[in-house]
């Protein structure tokens, strides 16, 4: 058994074991989880967390599912946050800088102050990244908002109102639609499928005995 | 973070590394594999298994997990449902907001069907979120779509349904181009090449992704497109029983808010399930990799309205999910990692397989080390098998880690463990429903108007699937789904509501002389401790 250890959920006092996370800790407390819990391994953003360790005054920000407890942690759960996401026709847009001056003019009114860089969850440079976006770079705003979770902390933190996961979601539909190199090999593969040149290989397949198709498997010449 | 012991045990990994990269693994004969399949594969343990007594597949054997929750009573047994003033009236209502409950809302939008999606957390909470390593498309010159075909079909044993392996495979690369055009970021080179590497069981290198973020890029420009079209969804509401006509005809669902217990009414003229998976089942007692709220709904929901299912019997357990630290415990370790050259090594120092064999026989044969074997690591959680993940750098140069596999580097990295450096200990974790609700080609169940896609559909991988073709079943199945059930949609006029169906399937379980105290769906894992 490991040690245990106290923390402050919503500012109650609950002894678990130091070992757990934060979410854990909250199901060994007692909570059966509704909202505040996804896929519990880091990857959709439905846990954010804020922290304060006692007797510290740095207010933190996590995943619960991915920070394990400390003795002393006073922990309230983010489950939402009201971001602000416009709704556009990405058929419609293009990479032009006016397009965030349409859409999240906020964005200019950033102050520098680098709150939202220190709270992400990520480790991510989100003040960077909405520098890039407020010069219509959506490459580089796109390349390092990339590992983005949408949890909503930097825009908890953020005084100018800026909803950055927003922000970068449409940074990085732009650059995927827009700006990233086409894939002709991709284009002349789904024409050759609309013109028909698999479809008498794949009937044969399907017509095939199933003793013929284990010869196929197992005979496979598998590429280097 | 890794103890002493841990430590010292490493030692053995580091000294050989060099060695180990350079090894080319043979791969197993066929005969080799079916043997160790019989003897160490989980699905294979017949005391875990049981026919069940009612429904559709009465007589069919299944885990007994999923019997227990098959035969249970419905959450709205004894109640009287009101359906004559519908909360909620839509064309299409697509139960789910994963990957393949918002490709089919997308294309069912595009169609001019009127649209709603419910979803028992919020629209992303899915798999599909979850998915690192990648899709699968025969988009290269030395690829072709059968070839794909073979690798699917042979993976998954000859046992899926050949109609809708075609269907997966020539629709592929249309899937690739569509999320790409959706403003999906794939890995490219500067000409626009696709950057693809193998997966287990493939034999050309066809798997696209999105660093290791695959799902995740996907998933969130999905989510993205449904708020851009102004698609109605409603959250934190669970569908519990699917409303059918007196023409026998699926007609809605009866819906309960997760948060107020309120049950609410949706009328539809078609219904499509894309519920996902089961992994928060935890058949056998195995840790999973799934999200939260993956507890198999939707073959609850399908069966209890007269839908047969296929293949249910088979799970993927995939080979490495992390066995240490405990913190992440069953977590997903992406097969991308094995991809990029981490061969899989014992407490010896020894790669004992080719790390990049179909899942099932990867999962299998670390059992084997693991047991009769005995050359696992000790771990505090039980036992495990190193990844060797430096030989990454060691094959690909520095750098390949940071830029191919982020996520992997960040989950370790919060326990102190950096996997350029030092190997990670891995063990198999319930990942995949093989198996699901039988369709057809045009994604329909035997269910009038009830449609099926993604994970909790069936006959696509048969019994095992592989890396990548999951992703890709959620886009061509998801949409495909959309296309049929918008269209149909079209052509319906629904008839009076009822949920007769519901009683009958109670009474058959008191015919049946099942004594049963458990309700189904289950909805969401209970982790609370009890005092």
């Amino acid at each position: 058994m490991s040690e245990m250890v106290n923390i402050f959920l919503f500012g109650k006092k609950y002894e678990v074991p130091s070992n757990l996370t934060i979410m854990k800790a909250m199901e060994y407390a007692g909570y059966q989880l509704i909202r505040g819990c996804g896929c519990r391994n880091g990857f959709c953003g439905a846990c954010a967390t804020i922290y304060r360790i006692h007797g510290d005054r740095e207010l933190k920000a996590c995943l619960a599912c991915q920070t394990q407890v400390q003795d002393g942690m006073y922990i309230a759960t983010l489950p939402f946050f009201p971001l602000v996401k416009q709704v556009y026709d990405i058929e419609k847009v293009k990479p032009t800088e006016q397009i965030m001056m349409q859409l999240y003019p906020e964005i200019y009114s950033c102050v520098g102050c680098n709150a939202c860089t220190k709270a992400c969850t990520q480790e991510l440079k989100v003040m960077q990244y909405i520098a890039h976006a407020q010069r219509g770079e959506y490459e580089k705003c796109a390349e390092l908002s990339f590992d983005c979770v949408m949890c909503g902390v930097c825009s908890s933190r953020c005084p100018a109102g800026i909803s950055h996961p927003q922000v970068a979601m449409l940074a990085r539909r732009l650059n995927g639609k827009y700006i990233a190199p086409e894939c002709k090999h991709l284009n002349e593969r789904v024409e050759e499928i609309d013109a028909g040149a698999f479809n008498s290989i794949i009937e044969e397949l399907m017509g095939k005995p199933v003793e013929e198709i284990k010869e196929l498997y197992n005979n496979r010449e598998i590429e280097k | 973070m890794y103890n002493e012991e841990m430590l010292e045990l490493m030692k053995v990994v580091e000294a050989k590394r060099a060695e180990n990269a350079a090894l080319e693994p043979r791969r197993m004969t066929a005969d080799e594999k079916d043997a160790l399949l019989a003897q160490y594969h989980p699905d294979h343990k017949v005391e875990e298994f049981r026919e069940l007594k009612i429904g559709p597949n009465k007589g069919g054997k299944v885990p007994n997990e999923l019997a227990d929750m098959l035969e249970a009573n419905s959450r709205i047994a004894g109640k009287n449902i009101d359906l004559s003033n519908p909360d909620y009236e839509c064309d299409v209502l697509i139960i789910g907001g994963g990957g393949a409950g918002t490709s089919a809302a997308i294309e069912a939008d595009k169609n001019g069907a009127k649209v709603m999606i419910v979803t028992k957390l919020r629209m992303g909470d899915a798999n599909t979120m979850m998915a690192e390593g990648g899709i699968q498309a025969a988009d290269k010159p030395n690829d072709s779509p059968a070839l794909h075909f073979v690798d699917c079909y042979g993976g998954g044993h000859y046992a899926a349904k050949r109609e809708l392996v075609a269907k997966l495979v020539t629709k592929a690369p249309e899937a690739i181009k569509w999320l790409s055009e959706l403003g999906v970021e794939f890995d490219k080179t500067e000409d626009g090449t696709m950057v693809t590497t193998h997966g287990g069981g493939t034999q050309r290198k066809r798997m696209h992704a999105a660093k290791d973020y695959s799902g995740a890029e996907i998933m969130r420009t999905l989510r993205d497109e449904v708020l851009n079209r102004q698609i109605p969804v409603v959250d934190f509401t669970a569908a519990i029983e699917i409303i059918k006509d007196d023409k026998g005809a699926a007609a809605g669902a009866v819906l309960l808010n997760m948060e107020t217990k309120e049950i609410l009414i949706a009328k539809a003229k078609t219904v499509i399930i894309a519920t996902g998976g089961a992994g928060r089942v935890h058949y056998q007692g195995f840790p999973t990799s799934n999200h939260y709220g993956a507890t198999a709904d939707g073959l609850i929901l399908a069966y209890r309205a007269g839908a047969k299912l296929r293949d249910v019997d088979t799970l993927q357990y995939h080979p490495t999910g992390a066995a240490f630290p405990e913190q992440i415990f069953g977590a997903l370790v992406t097969e991308k990692v094995r991809s990029l050259g981490a061969k899989l090594v014992n407490i010896d120092g020894e790669v004992f397989m080719n790390p990049l064999e179909t899942r099932d026989v990867t999962a299998s044969s670390i059992i084997r080390e693991c047991t009769t074997r005995g050359k696992g690591i000790p771990t505090p959680e039980g036992v495990g098998i190193w990844l060797d993940t430096p030989m990454i750098e060691l094959k690909n140069g520095e750098g390949t880690i940071e830029k191919r596999i982020p996520a992997m580097l960040r989950m370790f990295g919060k326990y102190g463990i950096d996997i350029r450096k030092q190997p990670i200990l891995v063990y198999p974790t319930l990942h995949y429903q093989n198996g699901g609700v039988d369709v057809t080609t045009d994604s329909m169940s035997t269910v009038e108007n009830l449609y099926v896609a993604g994970e909790a559909a069936g006959g696509v991988h048969g019994r095992n699937r592989l890396m990548g073709n999951s992703l890709l079943d959620v886009i061509v199945f998801g949409r495909n789904a959309g296309q049929f059930a918008s269209e149909k949609s079209k052509s319906v006029t629904v008839g009076n509501l009822t949920l007769s169906h519901v009683d009958a399937f109670e009474k058959e379980i008191a015919d049946a002389g099942i004594a049963t105290d458990k309700v189904s769906p289950m909805l969401l894992p209970d982790y609370a401790r009890k005092n």
